[in-house]
């Protein structure tokens, strides 16, 4: 572990990893904190189970085309929820404002707290708020946390996928990644690249609805579906892409090209990555492309034996391996 | 793309009978290109590929970033670059642009030269600092920053220019060179030099050459015609990206770097001190060179020596691969290079490391 934190330990990546494991687990790393889900599940006795979960929002800049720092902090936590079998019922919403912060814009993001939390069918029922110097905030952080109960008529999730599964993503991806990207960098895109920054509870229902065992479910933030493909290989099991595969819009695509980004690596907040076994993907696929938020659901790629690497077929047949992504993403050169 | 497969099938033929052939190719992007799609496995045997000096970002040399660095620190200073640029540590340190900015340095990441103008015009108490990076693809964008500086009297922007060009460096390299048997040449940087400017790789270096686009495609189709030439015992240049590249070039772009810019020595990280291979401003825009408006005089000394065991010289040369080197994926990973080839994406050994290992 190095000396001093850097940004690169927000990104997502290995430096990431590396302080959870060294910094955060020694010190209060609980047997739910241990299992590193996208949300903890806690028995309260023996038969009642909460999943709890939580999320800082530090995006720049707060508003980008398709959303804002509001949808973006309900989505993020429902989300979290949502892949790990709950259903999505409160909010905290914490504020830390910077002071000669618009009242104005904190309403609007208010508002579009209270619209997502509405579509996405939870409640905000505690906050709080802190304001610091002018300076020292972005203008606004906000912290959101989120409990869901476990009593929806399905099996919970697995961890991770197993040889024979098929991966499903449920939309395109990349989108959020770009879309923050060249609203921050001032990239004119036009029409503007949109975020995908959506509630996911409604379409992971249906998703464990079918029945289809699901053997694992992640939404694909930070690190994109590089990171969580990497997190999920472990020994015994490879994860295979095809590249030909990847949902991926086309202006999203041709930004990615431009500006020397792998979208495999550029965050998602609307679509969840999952793992079925190959003989039920395409009951699974049915299910999320008849619902409104997964209409271009597709299977990228299937789990087989061998020693927990993830590859990527090319479009030429060739291979390569996916690493698990270090540092902050940043433009290349021309 | 069963185009791509068609062409391997005619990559194959082509070096049926070719004596065994080590293609180097110069260009961050083909690198970038042949790790991605995984195009050495479509190579029949005897033909190699190994990636030159083509990263701009990782050639450059310790000397600018820590008068880049220094820039970046002083009050009042807002230094601008290129995304990759701001990774780049120091020679066996930590130290980069992106941990200036992480402890409070004005730095920004930019597209294009031209945010350096306007970050200048809208925040006029600022003193703006272009740095400059890149090869003759990047080169003509920061002389027109420059010329539209001049031209509205823009004063609180300069530019540290560390541009470098790519024949003098090829000369250098390739001169007495008897690992590398023919050259991929940079389609980017042909696009603004014109094809001509690599007739001297057949007709000085006797190696036949191919200029390339930047598509796996294109990379085979480029490698099919230098195949053939090495099975034909031909050395000759061929354009194989006539869609961007002309035999003369982009005369624009190169009138408006000659108005701006001219040669001179340059040190590139890895391989030292090359002749020519770099870009200074021209007198009339003195006053806009960095390295003239501020006293770079404190800057500290950098020492010039590569970490223990870096092999990063001999890479650059094609004389070893990245994973010959005794520090890779050891001492020596994306997050922490040790040396210049593992700091950008394009590099030859944060390729190998990042696509490698099937």
């Amino acid at each position: 572990m190095e000396q001093e934190i850097t940004l690169a330990h927000g990104a997502g990546g290995e430096a990431y990893r590396e302080l959870v494991r060294d910094v955060f687990l020694p010190a209060y790393g609980s047997r739910e904190l241990r299992e590193l889900g996208d949300s903890a599940l806690c028995q309260l006795d023996e038969t009642a189970r909460l999943a709890f979960t939580t999320d800082g929002f530090v995006v720049r800049p707060l508003c980008f085309p398709g959303g804002d720092i509001g949808s973006l902090c309900v989505s993020g936590t429902v989300n979290d929820l949502a892949v790990a079998g709950a259903v999505p019922r409160f909010l905290s919403v914490s504020m830390i404002v910077e002071a000669g912060f618009s009242t104005d814009e904190l309403r609007r993001v208010a508002e579009s707290i209270a619209r997502t939390a509405e579509s996405a069918n939870v409640r905000v029922v505690t906050g709080d708020t802190k304001v610091v110097e002018r300076g020292k905030a972005d203008g606004l952080y906000v912290v959101t946390s989120g409990v869901g109960s476990l009593d929806g008529d399905w099996a919970l999730p697995g961890q991770a996928p197993m040889v024979g599964d098929a991966l499903i993503v449920s939309g395109p991806i990349a989108s959020h990644g770009m879309a923050v990207m060249a609203a921050r960098e001032n990239l004119c895109f036009q029409p503007p690249i949109e975020s995908d920054a959506r509630p996911l509870a409604s379409l992971a229902r249906a998703a464990y609805e079918t029945g289809v065992p699901v053997h694992a479910m992640r939404d694909p933030t930070r690190g994109g579906v590089g990171a969580t493909l990497c997190e999920w290989a472990a020994p015994g099991v490879d994860l295979l892409l095809r590249e030909a595969d990847l949902p991926i819009r086309l202006d999203v695509r041709a930004a990615c090209a431009l500006l020397g980004m792998e979208p495999l690596f550029a965050a998602n907040e609307g679509v969840f990555l999952v793992a079925v076994p190959q003989a039920r993907a395409d009951e699974l696929l049915a299910a999320l492309r008849a619902h409104p938020d997964g209409r271009e659901a597709a299977i990228i790629g299937r789990a087989v034996a061998g020693e927990g690497r993830v590859l990527a077929e090319t479009e030429l047949g060739t291979q390569r391996r996916i690493l698990m992504p270090r540092g902050e993403l940043l433009p290349r050169i021309c | 793309m069963s185009d791509a497969r068609a062409l391997a099938g005619a990559l194959a033929r082509a070096a049926e009978g070719m004596p065994p052939t080590v293609v180097m190719e110069v260009c961050g992007t083909h690198t970038q290109s042949v790790a991605r799609y995984g195009l050495r496995q479509l190579l029949p045997p005897g033909l190699s590929l190994i990636s030159g000096p083509g990263c701009p970002v990782c050639v450059t040399d310790d000397a600018d970033i820590a008068r880049a660095l220094w820039l970046a620190r002083t009050p009042g200073v807002t230094l601008l670059s290129f995304g990759d640029m701001l990774r780049v540590p120091l020679s066996g340190g930590r130290d980069s642009l992106l941990r200036a900015k992480e402890q409070g340095a004005d730095v920004r990441l930019a597209t294009s030269p031209m945010d350096a103008l306007r970050v200048a015009q809208a925040e006029p108490s600022r003193q703006v600092v272009w740095f400059a990076v890149g090869f003759e693809t990047t080169a003509p964008l920061t002389a027109a920053l420059l010329r539209r500086a001049r031209v509205e009297g823009v004063r609180n922007v300069s530019v540290l220019c560390a541009h470098k060009t790519m024949p003098a460096a090829l000369r250098a390299l390739l001169r007495g060179n008897s690992r590398v048997q023919a050259l991929l040449c940079p389609g980017h940087v042909a696009a603004i030099t014109g094809v001509d400017a690599f007739r001297f790789v057949p007709e000085e270096l006797g190696l036949p050459a191919a200029v390339s686009g930047f598509g796996p495609e294109e990379i085979l189709l480029a490698l099919t015609d230098i195949t053939r030439m090495r099975a034909g015992g031909e050395v000759a240049l061929r354009n194989d990206y006539p869609a961007a590249v002309t035999a003369a070039g982009n005369q624009a772009a190169l009138a408006l770097l000659e108005e701006v810019m001219r040669p001179c020595d340059a040190r590139w990280r890895g391989l030292g001190s090359i002749p020519g291979s770099g870009l200074t401003l021209h007198e009339p825009y003195a006053d806009w060179d960095a390295a003239r408006r501020f006293d770079l005089s404190a800057v500290p000394e950098v020492s010039p020596e590569a970490p223990t065991g870096c092999c990063c010289a001999e890479i650059l040369r094609g004389e070893r691969a990245p994973t010959d080197c005794p520090l890779f994926g050891r001492a020596c990973t994306p997050e922490r290079p040790a040396g210049p080839c593992m700091v950008s994406a394009e590099g030859a050994c944060a390729a190998a490391y990042q696509y490698g290992g099937i």
